[in-house]
């Protein structure tokens, strides 16, 4: 699949569809991708890959990147299509800027949870379909690639494709892995175990601030958080709840807009599982407005954001009058 | 040198506990490593490192400078600082070790930082040797030996025992209160380990970075390289590898107003963010590309500069591990250093 990708993107530059390509760089290791802008066939040969280890989501670069000069290409797996098609809808991204090429995924892996499996000191990483055969400087090991997924992949929620200008490999479906089993696991609890639950999660935060940077849904120019004059900290927290006011600000933020892709969980490196945050309020507007996935095309009104008499809680407009 | 069968560690920490604070690496609920106080039953990690580094209980995030009350027109000074017990932090990996005496170069140059210097002077640190380092782990290119670590007192963990080695005074006087329990032992089983270790590291794929360019002679060359602009590109401008830095140690003082006073307190700041060194006109580092080169240039060029050439970095390879698009001064200093 990689070297099928490059190929396609050589073409691309060289027929002057595009003059620049959105993929993933090489890193040190096997697992250390980093997101790239590619110029040219030569800088594509020395360091692009697609592997099992992509998992950043592109789209959100296309914010700056659809602005400059030119039109880019971009590289889309199935979940990173949905955050792609929000941000046109946002009007964040000039589409007309960028040629967007989906590209099939089996789930990412994380290399922590490889790590936690018990292997450390990874010099590198061969796969097949089911396992990752692991060398280390202390010897080989093979971990099941099923057992070492991104929490994200792990409730996968389509294999889907819903935006493209062109599409590498086998379109696939919509999925239905689970992915609100442990929101209502949570619902579950008393009100006391799970306020116990969000503090234990959230006391962890340091306030890096990487959920809120890397979050396709977090593209505010100035965030309120980065306000000065906003008179809340950015940086420090004033009192011990501080961490969690700004998760949940955050998680009411992006609520109908978030597509569930994940990114947010992926990049703490405290592990706290925010995309619970978000998946309770995709969760709360399914049940209350009808079923709504963010990202799913580029034209439908969320339903926070389109009133209707008809909705949960109609308001005081509804019965005061005014529409 | 001095040795304690594993199975009584809970006893050593009870000795060390009773008329101190103790702090050990634990497994959060997330399964990683970080600093808890020690507890009767507390389990000690056996990740190799904690996610958030030691620097915390000497620069904690956040701290309480001073408060001013205001009655009328009265303002009245209130010195907030916490007070400090005496602690003791066990476990610490030797390059967290390091990285106290790279902070010390900042914080008790004059003028001194007195809330610094009293946490220095109320902890005492118990290092731990390690055996099976990452493969992020570069900490030998600045001079560190993970098989023999800096502190007050050394250990190393073998066999099913734990050997002592008091390296400071505060070390030695401490090692007293709990060598009633201890064991004479010669080093050979330490020695045996060194070995060992040493081999691994030599097999580290960092172990052989490079950083003979990084000087003060080439601070221009290096600062108007037209690489930082692709280095950053992906940058996200989040805090992550600051704030997990061991050695990170620039901070931000603000005030917050309670209604009825004012509480100025001191934070991390992360030369990542928007704001900093905004000031009045604006900000001098206009893109992520200034900010970026800021973080490398201040721990490759700028701090060996003024430090008789040692590096703001100890190679824990935290940021290896943690940035969320990989970026870090393994791949700086590796596309820097070709120039």
């Amino acid at each position: 699949m990689q070297e099928i990708m490059k190929e396609r993107a050589i073409a691309l530059l060289q027929d002057g569809t595009v003059n620049r390509v959105l993929g993933w760089q090489a890193g040190t290791f096997v697992y250390d991708i980093t997101p790239s802008v590619f110029r040219s066939a030569e800088e594509l040969g020395q360091g692009f890959v697609y592997n099992d280890f992509c998992g950043n989501n592109l789209s959100k670069y296309l914010v700056k990147e659809s602005k400059k000069e030119g039109k880019a290409a971009v590289f889309l797996k199935p979940c990173d299509t949905y955050s792609f098609n929000q941000l046109i809808k946002e009007h964040r991204i000039l589409c007309d800027n960028v040629y967007a090429i989906g590209v099939p995924c089996s789930g990412k892996a994380d290399i922590e949870k490889i790590k936690a499996a018990g292997i450390s000191g990874v010099t590198g990483i061969a796969s097949d379909d089911e396992n990752f055969a692991v060398e280390t400087i202390y010897g080989s090991q093979t971990v099941e690639k099923s057992a070492v997924l991104l929490e994200r992949c792990k409730s996968c929620k389509s294999k889907k494709h819903v935006v493209y200008d062109e599409l590498i490999g086998q379109e696939g479906e919509v999925q239905d892995a689970g992915r609100f089993d442990m929101v209502e696991k949570l619902e579950k609890m008393t009100s006391e175990e799970r306020f116990a639950f969000w503090r234990g999660e959230l006391s962890r935060c340091i306030r890096c601030n990487a959920c809120r940077n890397v979050c396709p849904a977090c593209t505010c120019e100035k965030c309120v958080f980065d306000n000065d004059d906003s008179g809340v900290a950015a940086k420090a927290s004033a009192d011990t709840f501080e961490e969690n006011m700004y998760h949940i600000i955050r998680a009411f933020h992006v609520a109908g807009r978030c597509t569930d892709c994940g990114e947010c969980s992926r990049v703490c490196p405290q592990n706290i599982p925010l995309h619970l945050l978000n998946r309770k309020g995709i969760k709360d507007i399914n049940e209350f407005f009808g079923e709504f996935q963010a990202g799913e095309d580029c034209q439908t009104l969320s339903p926070l954001t389109a009133f209707t008499k008809g909705d949960v809680e109609p308001g005081i407009v509804n019965t005061k009058g005014g529409m | 040198m001095q040795k304690l069968s594993l199975t009584r560690m809970n006893e050593l920490f009870e000795i060390i506990a009773a008329d101190r604070l103790l702090y050990l690496p634990v497994d959060n609920n997330a399964g990683q490593a970080q600093y808890k106080k020690w507890e009767p039953g507390a389990v000690m990690s056996q990740a190799l490192n904690t996610v958030r580094s030691a620097k915390d209980f000497f620069f904690p995030q956040t701290e309480n400078i001073v408060d001013f009350k205001m009655t009328g027109k009265d303002i009245e000074l209130i010195d907030s600082r916490s007070k400090l017990e005496n602690f003791v932090i066990f476990g610490v990996r030797a390059c967290d070790a390091r990285s106290f005496s790279i902070l010390d170069k900042v914080f008790l140059a004059e003028p001194v930082d007195t809330f610094y210097q009293s946490r220095r002077e109320h902890g005492t640190i118990i290092t731990l040797s390690c055996t099976r380092p990452e493969e992020t782990c570069f900490c030998s290119v600045f001079g560190i030996d993970a098989g023999n670590p800096e502190g007050d007192i050394s250990s190393w963990i073998e066999d099913g025992e734990i050997y002592f080695e008091a390296i400071t005074e505060k070390g030695t006087a401490m090692m007293k209160s709990f060598e009633s329990i201890l064991a004479e032992a010669d080093d050979s089983a330490v020695k045996e380990q060194q070995k060992r270790t040493k081999e691994i590291i030599a097999k580290l794929p960092l172990g052989g970075l490079d950083l003979s360019g990084f000087n003060e002679d080439e601070l221009l060359e290096k600062f108007n390289s037209p690489k930082w602009a692709d280095l950053s590109q992906s940058c996200l401008g989040c805090g992550t590898c600051t704030f997990i830095c061991p050695t990170c140690q620039c901070y931000d003082i603000c005030d917050f107003d309670t209604g009825h006073e004012v509480k100025r307190f001191r934070c991390w700041d992360s030369c990542m963010y928007s704001d900093f060194t905004k000031m009045a006109h604006g900000n001098p580092r206009i893109t992520q590309t200034e900010k970026f080169r800021q973080r490398f240039m201040h721990k490759l060029i700028y701090f060996p500069s003024n430090h008789n050439g040692e590096y703001g970095c100890v190679g824990c390879g935290r940021c290896l591990a943690k940035c969320p698009v990989s970026m870090n001064i393994a791949k700086v200093a590796r596309a820097l250093g070709d120039e």
